[in-house]
């Protein structure tokens, strides 16, 4: 089985994130593998780990020079393999642009049988790219996973949406997304680290890809950010302490909104 | 004028604020025709005649296809009225299958998404809220139809004056992308308190429940609010993920947040720090929940919970 894992480097949603006034794009310093692709990496570990030996996992990403660094930790993880998709052109694509690119990205890296990716990036949170993929590639998609089962030539997901949640099956090859609910994502051991440092990276630009730099960033997406403004931070207000009567103040203040 | 499409998941008679709302977005862009995959009956037509809705499309010989194409099949059926209807914009809520339906429509047509969206404007200006609340935004499509997927309560919905008689339209759906296939669909049980999304008051327990949200349930009865949970509770199976609140839960945007025994960490602050008032009772002074509540209360929840309950259960 060849597993592709889906990887993206994000700002750490610790620090205060900030977006350029000037150009109403995201300002990428102090980034990490998103904390949810951690998940997608785990997923195609244990696939790789519950098929025949001889299976591989590639983890995959499209991104500026220090992106490497998330297809590392995925290395560090036991991913086998690493694809780095790296042009300035690509900066300021959208979720469209996005999509083109890493199914072009999934196409070159050869046959495989699944692509798994995370709920959603912790940076744009649209969760758009899963399903753009799967699209565009033609490709079933199991999307938002709680819970992956691994069968001879298909896999079954639970995935819960609003109203109900669902018992999806596909046959390989397919798309698969999973949620923080569908694993517990390894640490990187001292043995994982070391192994990583003999893994390689293969890093490919746009022509690689047989795409135009009018293709992706700005150009090649059809949505456009015109305005961006900061929200006032929340300030904290009155804090007491219980007395006894805590629950009585609570109540008043509560009737003092009145929002019953 | 130029039609809009609102891709509708459920119509029943009477009409949900849900699907009210999502017409309301739609008629910003044009005049709204609704697509569903279900079957209509004359009561549906004509309640959302009477809610402005001037055509409704629906797949021909049923939706049967759908169960092989998980949302594929919707996708094809809302691209082919697109391109009958030639409209403007395509508004779908902002749920799980509404944004999958939109992202697949996006790729499709390539056409540009928008999701999250907070309000629509004519010109197909959107506003949405990004980083955990922490900048708004606005966004449009440099080209082609607007897909946008609009959040709960944040358009409002005025009845129009008088009431279209829609026509009915029955498309063939073909040639659907492959999608996976549907083994089970397990409908969920109504809880009998508010939809935690629309909830104007939410009562949200953490860890600090220890296990019981009994005290959490009862201030959210005397409130008539919905209850809503951090990770840290979900996970320890005190209460379903639905329930979870948060950068992998639900964003809610309430008139009033009440969270009990709840730390505060970052990614459970990323789904509810745009609530207008927040109040936290936790009984540890140096939690950081305290920095984002306009009243804190230091102290047991188990003592103030119920206490409050009863001094507001007394007072209505
Ligand atoms: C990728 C990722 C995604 C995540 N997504 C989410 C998410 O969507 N939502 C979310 O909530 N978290 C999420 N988390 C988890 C988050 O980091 C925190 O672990 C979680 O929010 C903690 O929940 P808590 O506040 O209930 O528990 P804790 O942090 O343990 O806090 C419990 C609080 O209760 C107080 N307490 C204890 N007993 C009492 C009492 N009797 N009375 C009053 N106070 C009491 C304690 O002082 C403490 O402050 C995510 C984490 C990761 C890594």
């Amino acid at each position: 089985m060849r597993v592709l894992a889906l990887v993206k480097y994000v700002p750490d949603a610790q620090f205060d994130r900030h977006i350029d006034p000037a150009t109403h794009r995201m300002i990428r310093d102090e980034s990490i593998l998103s904390e949810l692709d951690e998940y997608a990496v785990e997923a195609a570990l244990q696939m790789k780990e519950s098929s025949a030996s001889g299976s591989t996992v590639v983890a995959l990403t499209v991104g500026p020079e220090q992106a490497a660094n998330a297809v590392k930790k995925a290395l560090q993880m036991g991913a086998d393999e690493g694809i780095h998709i790296t042009d300035s052109a690509i900066q300021g694509s959208d979720a469209l642009a996005t999509s083109r690119v890493l199914a072009a990205a999934i196409e070159k890296a050869g046959p495989f049988d699944a692509v798994v990716t995370g709920l959603s990036s912790t940076d744009a949170e649209t969760s758009l790219v899963p399903a753009q993929l799967a699209e565009r590639l033609g490709l079933p998609l199991l999307s938002f996973a709680t819970s992956v089962e691994l069968n001879e030539s298909t896999v079954r997901i639970t995935r819960d949406a609003d109203a109900a949640s669902y018992v999806l099956e596909a046959d390989f090859p397919l798309v698969l997304s999973v949620t923080d609910q569908a694993n517990e994502p390894r640490y990187p051991n001292f043995k994982g680290i070391m192994a990583a440092k003999r893994k390689s990276i293969e890093t490919l630009t746009l022509a690689d890809l047989g795409l135009t730099p009018e293709q992706v960033g700005a150009a090649g997406s059809k949505t456009v950010v015109v305005e961006s403004a900061e929200r006032p931070a929340r300030v904290g207000g009155n804090v007491i302490t219980d007395d006894g009567e805590a629950g009585l103040r609570l109540a008043e203040f509560i009737l003092a909104q009145k929002v019953l | 004028m130029a039609f809009s499409l609102v891709y509708l998941e459920a119509v029943e008679v009477p009409l949900s604020a849900t699907a009210l709302e999502l017409i309301a977005g739609a008629a910003r862009l044009g005049d709204p025709v609704a697509v569903t995959n279900h079957a209509v009956t004359p009561d549906v037509v004509a309640a959302l005649g009477a809610a402005g809705v001037s055509g409704v499309v629906v797949p021909e010989g049923g939706n049967e296809a759908a169960q092989q194409n998980f949302l594929s099949f919707e996708t094809e059926l809302l691209a082919i009225a697109l391109s009958e209807t030639e409209a403007s914009g395509v508004v779908l809520p902002n749920s799980v299958n509404g944004k999958e339906i939109a992202a697949r429509l996006g790729a499709k047509l390539e056409a540009g998404v928008i999701t999250d969206a907070i309000d629509i404007a004519a010109d197909g200006t959107v506003t949405k809220s990004v980083l955990a609340g922490a900048y708004t935004t606005q966004a449009h499509v440099t080209e082609g139809p607007l897909i946008v997927t609009l959040k709960g309560n944040s358009v409002e919905f005025v009845a129009p004056a008088t009431a279209e008689d829609p026509d009915l339209l029955e498309i063939p759906v073909e040639d659907v992308k492959p999608g996976a296939r549907i083994v089970e669909v397990r409908e969920k049980a109504e809880s009998g308190r508010p939809d935690l999304t629309a909830a104007r008051i939410v009562v949200s327990g953490g860890r600090g429940v220890d296990g019981d949200f009994s005290q959490v349930e009862e201030l959210a009865d005397a409130l008539g609010a919905a209850v809503a949970a951090s990770r840290a509770a979900v996970d320890a199976g005190w209460i379903g993920h639905d329930l979870q609140v948060g950068q992998t839960g639900k964003t809610v945007s309430p008139q009033l947040y009440v969270a009990a025994g709840i730390s505060g960490a970052i990614q459970h602050k990323a789904g509810m720090q745009t609530s207008k008032v927040i109040v936290a009772i936790n009984d540890d002074p140096d939690s950081p929940i305290f920095e984002i509540a306009d009243l804190g209360i230091v102290g047991d929840l188990k003592n103030v919970l119920p206490q409050a309950a009863a001094a507001l259960r007394e007072r209505s």
